[in-house]
């Protein structure tokens, strides 16, 4: 009996991924080669007990009234920071859309799309950094940097769904001499509106979590507060603003997850 | 024939009144918390701040000792997010094999688990989302505290937090993949890591890597952004030529930034499609 010869034969072996998986190997050992972290630092006994410390420092969260009533104000600022910003992208967003679907020319349309690419692919707390500038410290500051970056984000989403809708309404109702503002806004506005909703509102839930960290260059909010009572090394507060933090990203992950089964069931 | 009059008045016209009075309502709070006050933007002192720091902008920095460091912090950049996600794998594999349901021998069947098991997949999970819900720049935050400026602390930030991540979108590939072959050899007295590395993988490898090298992308982004709270790379000097208002300079950092970020995006896309 030779079982052997009854199995199939062994499928051949990939041999073209080798040279990426190898590429790969050699970039990590790179990486860790050129940045020689710290390990020892982190590993010896001083930096142990120094680490044990800093932690233990968080133990009891800061729960006194006035302080929770402070953070509570903080989370409202970091909910209506990401709600502004959302909403002025939107209004942005859509107006750049306009021209990034190519609706005043293939000219036009390249140039917003290359706005709104740059615009998206600097991340919101660096436009936050360069906006403190102009703005000054504060959440308004924050609101911007999210505008700014969201607008990106949404414009380029709008002007793909406009380019992609069905214009035929829009047609009908310009064949019958509605002017063009008003041939858009009762025709292919309506139209586009749930899947524009559905992006701005994911959107949202983004900027929320950004929002929270945003404070951390001083742009006010939780990240904020977390900055401030780090730097003075008051580990209770912070442990609060952390703990604060979390609970907004789990509520809102939760009531977004909620609201999604609610709509598609 | 009498004409019938025209009718012009919208018949929505209420629905939509109370509509916009009541996103006032909710606005004008808002615009408070916010501190709302674009007028800043247009006050003289700004203005000639932010003058004086665009200007700077039109002619980016590019003396050649400069454009060198900048290439450095962008390898220090990649670097990070390089070894951060090399260190999330060997946190995040063995936590996807403890975790997936895949596996489990005594769900076979009996369609339920026993209670240790179940109960080590429940404390794994809470400590996946507790590793995934704080955000990355919070633990480079603290870190920095604890091991000092630089690369290290970004390195663990985004250790811990793709750790997290990986671990519960590793295991959710994994149960959402096709049951059956994994089971048969499990129901057969395979080991759970034949079962795994037969039966369960060769269908999910693609998604797995696809997945992986996404984050990838994404912690590069992630690894430029921490360096602002002094994680190291590309992010601190760009913090540090906005402190001090040299508008050339974050141009050009800047410019590189947008650069490295499309390039993660094309070789993410290059590398998803020739190893997929």
């Amino acid at each position: 009996m030779n079982h052997i010869n009854d199995m199939p034969p062994i499928p051949p072996r990939n041999r073209a991924s080798l040279p990426l998986v190898l590429g790969m190997i050699a970039l990590v050992v790179a990486s860790f080669w050129t940045l020689n972290l710290e390990w020892s630092g982190f590993w010896s006994p001083s930096a142990l007990s120094a680490t044990q410390d800093f932690v233990s420092g968080f133990a009891p969260p800061e729960m006194s009234a006035p302080f929770l009533y402070k953070t509570f104000i903080a989370t409202l600022e970091t909910l209506a920071m990401s709600a502004l910003g959302t909403v002025l992208a939107v209004a942005a967003g859509l107006a750049l859309a306009l021209a990034g679907a190519g609706r005043f020319g293939a000219a036009p349309r390249a140039f917003v799309r290359l706005i709104l690419n740059v615009m998206r692919s600097v991340p919101e707390l660096v436009w936050a950094t360069i906006l403190l500038v102009a703005a000054g410290l504060g959440p308004f500051a924050g609101m911007l940097a999210l505008a700014f970056h969201t607008t990106g984000v949404l414009g380029r989403l709008f002007a793909d769904s406009l380019e992609n809708a069905n214009l035929h309404a829009e047609h009908t109702l310009r064949t019958n001499g509605a002017p063009a503002l008003a041939a858009f806004v009762y025709s292919t506005l309506p139209l586009l509106l749930p899947q524009m909703m559905s992006y701005t509102l994911y959107r949202w839930e983004n900027n929320i979590r950004a929002a929270a960290v945003l404070g951390v260059v001083g742009a006010g909010g939780l990240g904020g507060m977390l900055k401030f009572h780090l730097s003075l090394f008051q580990m209770p507060q912070a442990a609060t603003v952390i703990i604060a933090m979390l609970l907004m990203v789990v509520l809102v992950d939760a009531a977004s997850f909620g609201l999604r089964r609610a709509l598609t069931r | 024939m009498a004409a019938v009059p025209m009718q012009r008045r919208d018949p929505a016209f209420r629905k939509r009144i109370v509509t916009v009075v009541a996103c006032l309502l909710l606005l004008w709070p808002m615009l408070v918390y916010s501190e709302f006050k674009p007028w800043i933007l247009f006050d003289a002192q700004s203005m000639r701040a932010t003058g004086a720091f665009l200007a700077d902008f039109l002619t980016p920095a590019h003396s050649l000792q400069f454009l060198t460091m900048v290439l450095e912090q962008t390898w220090i950049t990649v670097a990070i997010a390089t070894c951060g996600l090399a260190l999330a794998l060997l946190g995040a594999i063995p936590a996807t094999l403890l975790v997936t349901e895949r596996l489990s021998i005594s769900l076979l069947g009996t369609h339920r688990m026993r209670l240790p098991a179940r109960a080590l997949r429940q404390f794994v999970r809470v400590v996946l989302i507790l590793l995934r819900s704080v955000p990355e720049l919070v633990w480079a935050l603290l870190f920095v505290r604890i091991v000092g400026l630089g690369p290290t602390a970004g390195v663990i930030a985004i250790a811990l937090t793709y750790c997290g991540m990986l671990g519960k979108v590793y295991a959710e590939i994994l149960e959402s993949s096709d049951a059956h072959a994994s089971d048969t050899l499990l129901a057969n007295g395979s080991s759970r890591m034949g079962a795994l590395l037969y039966g369960a993988l060769p269908e999910s490898a693609a998604e797995l890597v696809s997945y992986t090298v996404y984050r990838w992308e994404c912690a590069i982004r992630g690894s430029a952004v921490m360096g602002f709270v002094g994680a190291g790379g590309l992010g601190q000097r760009m913090d540090e030529s906005i402190k001090m208002m040299a508008g050339s300079e974050v141009a050009t950092m800047l410019i590189m930034f947008v650069l490295l970020v499309a390039a993660a995006d094309l070789v993410s896309k290059w590398l998803r499609r020739d190893l997929v």
